[in-house]
């Protein structure tokens, strides 16, 4: 093995307790990279599509990517790939952290979990070995202090992934946990591993770097020219260092795209109380770095008496201006809630806005919120339901950790949940910066941000500066940063790279780690690949053209306020243009797409 | 007067906001030079949340927000 594949995945049934090692097909493995595409190619290739979410008949692929683990920047990515319980579609759950660096150095390149344990467990792998132990003393621990039981049993030197009593309880809004504050977090995945009666992975490994570098060499001259070009960008180099994905909070108020009370305004004039720059002044301790990560863009902060991993942009806006609240401490402490309890930060607390509109038109009633109202900018309204989402127990708790759409149709207003494909719209304003809009319409996973950024261009001037306000050639750059997102996910490299990294640099890691001879045209295609594999697990599990959509808000209420009052989403515009650059119709790859990219096993289908 | 918006590390010694009389400023390179920005450390400048450029006019009642390089996901 010189591959930067261990070549062995683990597959484990939690039904009937077989552990088995299979070896990695390394021809498919190139052919999708890894991680994200990898896992995708498995779940589509087994008919997980087709399957109850959370029956026994799922399965979950816990997965690295080749750069996983070794030593180029940024390399500590893992993924959740499955079928997701809130959309009914593919998940690709993404993290950081360590936990994804020590499966590798375990040996295994994925785990694929499958069938339902009989009583709660967990895995423990050291190594080779894997075993699967009794986690029946656990249940109900909150995700911290089962990190820290689980360590003092194994040994300080392993890492912990699980879930916490949202997932327990198969809460549509609950994730998986890693390294204490660092989240698989969208989809539902969570619910998932519960669903399994699988409460938490233990890895503990002897190697302390990979050994299967193809050549050892060349990476390292690819390491020291990428860590070069990222150190001397001022965002890689020191600016994310500084404020976090934080930062952001004042540029997106700036140009008005900061959705506001569930995106009924998109300006917020208190926006600065729960910024970046406040949060640095007020709680924050130091910059937090995943595993071999010169950016540190996470937030160490101190929370009354413990520091504790702080809020990144989404949730300071999500709990901030979305619940139209600019208490940071209050939002320091629902985002803690989320780490504790397991659940998405962001689809919680947008569902949480959600249910403050309903409350605001008097569909919820007062008599329904157990002493707590659900009034716009309430501190004590958006810690509190954070908490009960997480652990669930009258109607209206069980309706809300399910999610805003299911939430808003129960009370007749399904206009109100600012979701696609069933999961929230993230923090940037898409009547305000056009393109982010086809990202959000089209993204495989559900409306997500990060598998087309195109708030570098729109916004953030990178790689060049677009025109925010017009559609012109969008349809043509989203679909080119969706394909290098997928490409970089894929080799378990962080997307936060890309701000200073194109595809030549990405060719250049993963062809010294793997031996391929990948051109970035070539490495784009493969992108291009796992976008359409994706796309087609989707149809399979009953994916609509009409699936590609935005909230009727967004298409037909102009923003309301602020410097971009007036504007609409141009998405019926823009939709075609995209499907024509894809070699989709009606939202799916034709046959003669599926060949080019060499899908050969979608064709027909 | 013309509004002045400091972000992120550009408020080390500048504050969060400042006012500067109109007719003290043609273009928002002026208001660089007059808070002693160098132009290379603003990587997003916007007037009245729109995306602009050093040498663009700036007009009595305008706001103007700079920012170092920022970002995230």
């Amino acid at each position: 093995m010189s591959d930067a594949y261990y070549e062995k995945i683990a597959r484990i049934n939690l039904s009937t307790g077989e552990i088995k090692a299979e070896p990695l097909d390394l021809e498919v493995a190139k052919k999708f990279i890894g991680g994200r595409g990898l896992g995708t190619k498995i779940l589509y290739d087994e008919g997980v599509a087709a399957v109850d979410p959370l029956s026994a008949d799922n399965k979950l692929v816990y997965i690295t990517g080749p750069m996983t683990g070794s030593n180029s920047p940024s390399s500590g990515r893992y993924m959740v790939v499955t079928k997701s319980p809130l959309t009914g579609m593919i998940a690709c759950a993404n993290s950081g952290g360590i936990w994804g660096a020590k499966l590798k150095f375990a040996g295994w390149d994925a785990l694929i979990v499958e069938g339902a344990a009989p009583e709660w467990s967990y895995l423990y792998i050291e190594d080779d070995k894997i075993q699967i132990l009794d986690a029946k003393e656990y249940l109900g621990v909150l995700s911290e202090e089962l990190d820290d039981l689980l360590k003092a049993k194994h040994g300080a030197d392993c890492s912990v992934l699980n879930i916490g009593p949202a997932g327990e309880k198969q809460v549509l809004l609950s994730c998986v946990m890693n390294d204490k504050d660092r989240a698989a977090g969208r989809s539902g995945t969570g619910a998932v591993m519960g669903s399994k009666k699988l409460k938490a992975i233990v890895v503990k490994a002897t190697r302390k770097q990979l050994d299967v570098i193809a050549d050892v060499d060349a990476l390292k001259e690819a390491n020291k020219a990428c860590l070069k070009i990222m150190t001397d960008n001022p965002l890689t180099g020191a600016g994310l260092r500084a404020l976090g994905t934080a930062s952001l909070v004042n540029v997106i108020n700036g140009i008005g795209a900061l959705p506001t009370k569930n995106w009924q305004e998109s300006y917020c004039p208190t926006a600065d109380k729960f910024s970046g720059e406040t949060l640095a002044e007020k709680y924050l301790v130091k910059p937090g770095a995943c595993f071999h990560c010169p950016i540190a863009c996470g937030r160490i902060i101190k929370h009354d008496d413990k520091v504790i991993g702080g809020p990144e942009y989404e949730p300071l806006w999500a709990y901030g201006s979305d619940c139209g609240n600019d208490d940071l401490w209050a939002i320091d402490e629902a985002n803690r809630l989320c780490n504790e309890y397991g659940l998405d930060a962001i689809g919680v607390p947008c569902t949480i806005a959600a249910a403050m509109e309903l409350y605001q038109n008097g569909c919820i009633k007062e008599e329904e919120c157990d002493g707590v109202p659900l009034e716009w900018g309430s501190p004590k309204a958006i810690i509190e339901w954070t908490r009960r989402m997480g652990d669930p127990k009258t109607e209206l708790e069980w309706l809300m950790s399910a999610g805003s759409v299911r939430l808003c149709e129960a009370y007749g207003h399904p206009e109100f949940s600012m979701s696609v494909k069933k999961q929230e719209i993230p923090a940037y304003d898409a009547r305000a910066i056009q393109g982010i809009g086809i990202n959000y319409a089209t993204a495989n996973c559900g409306a997500a941000h990060v598998r087309g950024y195109m708030i570098a261009p729109e916004v953030l001037g990178i790689p060049a500066q677009l025109d925010r306000t017009v559609i012109d050639e969008k349809a043509v750059w989203a679909k080119i940063f969706q394909d290098l997102t997928a490409a970089i996910d894929s080799m378990g490299t962080c997307l936060f790279t890309s701000f200073a990294l194109g595809a030549p640099e990405y060719a250049s890691l993963l062809n010294a780690a793997t031996g391929t001879n990948y051109t970035p045209d070539e490495l784009l295609e493969v992108g291009e690949r796992v976008f359409n594999i994706e796309r087609m697990f989707n149809k399979a599990a009953g994916m609509k053209p009409e699936d590609d959509r935005l909230p009727k808000r967004l298409l037909e209420e102009p923003v309301s306020n602020g410097p971009s009052k007036g504007m609409v989403s141009k998405l019926p515009e823009m939709l075609p243009q995209y499907y024509a650059v894809r070699g989709w119709v009606n939202a799916f790859p034709t046959d003669e797409t599926l060949k080019k990219l060499g899908l050969d096993e979608c064709v027909g289908k | 007067m013309i509004e002045v918006r400091f972000f992120a590390t550009l408020r080390q010694g500048r504050g969060k906001i400042a006012q500067v009389p109109a007719e003290e400023a043609a273009a928002a390179l002026d208001l660089f030079r007059r808070f002693d920005i160098p132009a290379e450390e603003v990587s997003i400048l916007l007037i009245n949340g729109f995306h602009s450029k050093p040498e663009d006019p700036v007009k009595d009642g305008d706001v103007i927000s700079l920012f170092p390089p920022v970002g995230g996901g």
